[in-house]
């Protein structure tokens, strides 16, 4: 057997023995860049290969929380793309301003950068009453995370400029306070956050909503998972309901594309048709 | 000789006119598809880079997003900020941190291709004022893939082919107009 099908071999059983063991599902994850993740962890453990580092996560559930972390964080930061949470003001809030009570969803929240975000800007625009978002992410740990609202204060000159970008209305300083090296923000602002564990494979949809909010999230899903998620994002939307994707995401590959009109092509921020 | 069907290119400091030089001198009809990702700032404007290379290259050149078909005589650009990398037939991008300060990263492309085409493909590594790409180009060897690095006393910025060169994985060293001569004897013996 040749070296890289052997290690195809190694990488497809080790992430069906973590669906059997512990039921998160990472096999229609895009097979390039989670051979990539989980290399990284194999040397993190001072491990040579993909076996290896099976038997270790199928003995030691702690290794499979620092794998999950591995796979589940990107690097992210607040206002991330700011000419995203510009169109956002522009052309999606005032579709949001239409409906008496709004509900968004931001699924794959991470640490809660882009939650905040989205909090932030909804507040701006006179909606933070009368909206609710559920932030979601695979990891229990990172929610927890998240919901704290605590990031680190060196962070906040780039969060400045990028709050700038994206029009924010005020001093982005008004909405933290420096406590040593860590910034704390308003606990106002996510009042009306839920925080929430979910999995986006293997959940089911758990809402209605006006925004859902899922940006470089299914970057790291294959086309076909991509599809299943796409269509469980297009149950979770009111008819007329909005989606946003990271920039570099496209429904164009979906076999959803039909489903949905383009309100920003740049930005790939869509909305439900049917 | 082996068929190949993906050409990666990896380029910094200078890439720009190194592509559009080495795209221009390829034939019209080129059957492999292209690749590249070059270091770039994501304040250049959105589609500037594609725009200059369409002007110079006999082939179709489209900016990638993510799941983006790999299609045969076609350019695809990596986006500036993240990783690209290739599965069978497709382009996956990845927002994972920075490779040796790169995202894009030369080294994350030329991996993940060595292990989606193997000997079918051939990576090639242009001027640059880094390293980037030299870890790439030992595994695009191992997988039995071509590797064509730029010569350095050509290239604007000599550091990343020099880098590439002194793994002992490149199989020839040229300059941009015989680089692209080369490509196309490789893809007319498809």
């Amino acid at each position: 057997m040749a070296r890289d099908a052997l290690e195809d071999l190694e990488l497809r059983l080790l992430l069906e023995g973590i669906y059997q063991r512990y039921g998160y599902d990472f096999r229609e994850y895009a097979r390039s860049s989670i051979r990539r993740r989980v290399w990284r962890r194999v040397a993190e453990e001072n491990l040579q290969t993909i076996s290896g580092l099976q038997e270790r996560i199928l003995h030691e559930p702690a290794c499979m929380d620092r794998l999950l972390l591995d796979l589940s964080v990107s690097v992210t930061s607040m206002f991330r793309d700011p000419g995203f949470f510009l169109a956002l003001r522009q052309k999606v809030v005032p579709i949001l301003r239409t409906y008496p009570f709004i509900r968004v969803w931001n699924a794959g929240c991470a640490t809660g950068e882009e939650t905040l975000s989205l909090a932030i800007l909804l507040h701006e625009e006179g909606l933070g009453d009368r909206v609710r978002i559920y932030a979601t992410d695979i990891n229990k740990d990172v929610v927890d995370r998240a919901r704290r609202g605590v990031f680190p204060l060196e962070r906040m000159r780039d969060y400045t400029s990028n709050y700038i970008s994206s029009g924010g209305r005020t001093a982005f300083s008004d909405y933290y306070k420096a406590v040593g090296e860590v910034a704390h923000f308003d606990p106002d602002l996510i009042e009306n956050v839920v925080f929430a564990q979910h999995n986006l494979v293997s959940d089911a949809d758990f809402n209605e909503f006006h925004l859902v909010v899922c940006r470089n999230v299914m970057i790291y899903f294959d086309r076909p998972l991509q599809d299943k998620v796409v269509g469980l994002m297009h149950r979770s939307l009111t008819r007329f309901g909005v989606l946003a994707l990271g920039q570099k995401e496209s429904l164009r590959f979906s076999t959803y594309a039909g489903d949905f009109e383009e309100l920003d092509a740049r930005e790939k921020i869509y909305r439900r048709l049917s | 000789m082996s068929t190949i069907r993906l050409v990666a290119v990896g380029t910094s400091w200078g890439g720009l006119e190194a592509l559009g030089r080495l795209l221009s001198g390829l034939q019209p009809g080129f059957g492999a598809a292209l690749v590249v990702v070059q270091h770039r700032s994501a304040a250049t404007p959105e589609g500037a880079m594609r725009a200059y290379l369409a002007e110079r290259s006999p082939l179709a050149v489209v900016d990638c997003d993510d799941k983006e078909p790999i299609q045969p005589g076609r350019v695809h650009l990596a986006p500036p900020d993240y990783h690209l990398l290739v599965d069978d037939g497709l382009v996956t991008l990845s927002l994972d941190a920075p490779v040796a300060y790169s995202r894009p990263s030369v080294d994350v492309l030329f991996e993940s291709a060595a292990d989606s085409y193997g000997s079918e493909m051939v990576a090639v590594v242009l001027t640059g004022a880094n390293t980037d790409g030299s870890r790439g180009v030992v595994k695009v060897h191992q997988a039995g893939g071509r590797v064509l690095v730029q010569d350095p006393a050509e290239a604007e910025r000599p550091e990343m082919p020099a880098a590439a060169i002194a793994t002992g994985a490149a199989h020839e060293v040229l300059d941009l107009r015989h680089l692209a001569i080369r490509l196309n004897e490789l893809d007319r013996s498809l």
